[in-house]
């Protein structure tokens, strides 16, 4: 366990280095919250009576999906684990005593946290201080911020999961372009990231809401404004828990039977 | 006189070459430019399925009904692609200083602009043209527009106009890597910003980011405003003319390039 936290204490700390590149994430993430919230306002104006949650709701769901992004894109992923596995590198780290899915995982995870430490505290204060409805407002009690909470832990763990997944899956194909692609265009879309899952026809959001990709962001942010009621919430964070075991189990048995029959790319 | 024309057709050649060549070079590489190709019509493509879902529940966004914002969406798509392949030389240009490579360009007996220009030419990005073309088809059928030559003539200059503008940003972007020596992150903002919230008409945003759009960087003259004249909710023929008047932000992203050129110190690597 000792070394595993070594590993995301560096990673994390490596991180956290970067805070030029944050400040350019810093306003990107603004200007796309903003702009987003003015497109739904836009919708508003035409057809408030066809939302499927308040306006302020809505800003606030926007607000924490950019500040949290660094959490949740499918598209940061780890070019160093990829890169290793193309040019053979990854023999050296096969040779370590250390569970290579733990290892990865924990590297995985701490580079996210640090990103997200930086960058969504300018991010959230900015948005408090937005007049209404396109700041962020607060959670709808206190119940509900514990619960978003934990629920944010759970998809974050979730997303990383899924990532995994995809370096795993790279031993098989080596060249991670194609998987990838489809990959983080699916989750974007699938995970509420084009547009957030409330506001997707009824029968699609109901099919979307039992894939692993709404476990990843969609239930911490409905949580935090209190658009699910006492049933939904529970249902939400049980079907969290199940998709992080299913898929990181799914991803350790991968993770063994590639590593059992790795071949080592060139020298 | 016929020296100008003949330096010119030569440079036309020159640059077909450079195209060639980097479409040969690509093609070595068939299934990763195909993977490419489809990346970049994934992306895009998940941005019509928003706008596709969101209109399954409202029926309009600021009286821009779903075939108008479709339309409105696949002209700016195709400009944003369109300087996007042909300029990309200059989106990676902060490779080029980096590397050193900026300095062998300057010591051809060749115009720079012309040498970043043809550095690169990004064939991938004809997935999206083929999806904001087939969007373009959907919007015209179904926005009941009756085509007159002036309006067709619009559509000309729009794309026109905004493979400049978006040529402009890149050109900007490429510059200020002069001062920083890496690409300036928060440029992104205006270029794939654009690309993704141009999506609805600038109106949409409000009165102030519509201004921004006209007189800061002239989103709105290749999009808002000659789409309305498209749609026939102006009829003045000003309208029409306003993508062409875009091309004066080529000026001072030229000249911002000079300018960076003129103070260029290598890297030195």
């Amino acid at each position: 366990m000792k070394k595993y936290l070594s590993f995301f204490r560096l990673r994390f700390l490596l991180g956290l280095q970067y805070r030029v590149a944050a400040l350019a994430g810093i306003a990107t993430q603004f200007v796309w919250g903003f702009m987003e919230i003015m497109i739904f306002a836009a919708f508003y104006r035409t057809g408030a009576d066809a939302f499927p949650m308040t306006l302020t709701a809505t800003s606030s769901y926007i607000w924490l999906q950019q500040a949290f992004l660094a959490l949740f894109a499918a598209w940061m992923m780890d070019n160093e684990i990829f890169s290793s596995i193309l040019s053979g590198g990854i023999a050296y780290e096969l040779c370590r005593p250390i569970d290579i899915y733990n290892m990865w995982f924990c590297r995985n995870a701490a580079s996210r946290l640090a990103r997200a430490v930086l960058r969504c505290f300018p991010i959230l204060i900015a948005a408090v201080f937005l007049p209404e409805p396109y700041g962020i407002a607060a959670p709808a009690s206190a119940e509900h911020f514990l619960l978003f909470l934990i629920a944010l832990v759970l998809g974050f763990l979730t997303t990383v999961s899924l990532c995994m997944l995809i370096y795993v899956l790279t031993f098989f194909t080596v060249s991670p372009q194609g998987l990838r692609i489809l990959f983080t265009s699916g989750v974007e879309f699938f995970s509420g990231g084009v547009i957030p899952l409330p506001f997707f026809p009824d029968p699609v959001r109901r099919f979307m809401e039992l894939l692993p990709f709404a476990s990843m962001q969609n239930a911490a942010l409905q949580i935090y404004s209190g658009t699910l009621n006492q049933a939904e919430t529970v249902r939400a964070v049980a079907l969290q828990l199940f998709w992080l075991i299913a898929v990181t189990a799914g991803g350790k048995m991968l993770c063994r039977m590639a590593v059992k029959r790795v071949v080592v790319q060139g020298g | 006189m016929r020296n100008l024309k003949c330096n010119l057709l030569n440079a036309v050649r020159l640059y077909g070459h450079y195209i060639s060549v980097s479409v040969r070079s690509m093609m070595q590489y068939k299934a990763s430019f195909l993977l490419s190709a489809i990346g970049q019509f994934l992306v895009s493509f998940n941005v019509f399925l928003g706008i596709f879902f969101l209109f399954r529940r409202f029926s309009a966004v600021d009286g821009f009904s779903y075939s108008e914002v479709l339309l409105c969406y696949s002209v700016i798509l195709m400009e944003f692609s369109l300087a996007e392949m042909a300029v990309r030389g200059f989106d990676t240009f902060s490779d080029m200083v980096r590397t050193g490579e900026f300095d062998r360009v300057l010591v051809r007996p060749r115009n720079e602009i012309l040498q970043v220009l043809g550095s690169k030419f990004e064939l991938t990005r004809i997935g999206r043209i083929l999806q904001a073309v087939v969007m373009f088809i959907y919007g015209i059928a179904n926005s009941g527009i009756a085509w007159t030559l002036p309006k067709i003539l619009t559509v000309v200059f729009m794309l026109a106009g905004g493979t400049a503008v978006f040529s402009g940003l890149f050109i900007i972007y490429a510059a200020l890597c002069f001062f920083t020596l890496d690409g300036l992150e928060f440029m992104n903002i205006f270029t794939d910003g654009a690309r993704e919230f141009g999506k609805y008409p600038v109106g949409v945003y409000g009165k102030k980011m519509l201004l921004f759009a006209t007189f800061f960087v002239p989103y709105a003259l290749i999009q808002y405003y000659p789409l309305l004249f498209l749609l026939g909710r102006r009829t003045s023929p000003l309208y029409m003319l306003l993508p062409l008047a875009a091309f004066w932000f080529l000026i001072p992203a030229f000249a911002l390039w000079k300018f960076g050129v003129r103070h260029y110190t290598s890297s030195g690597s």
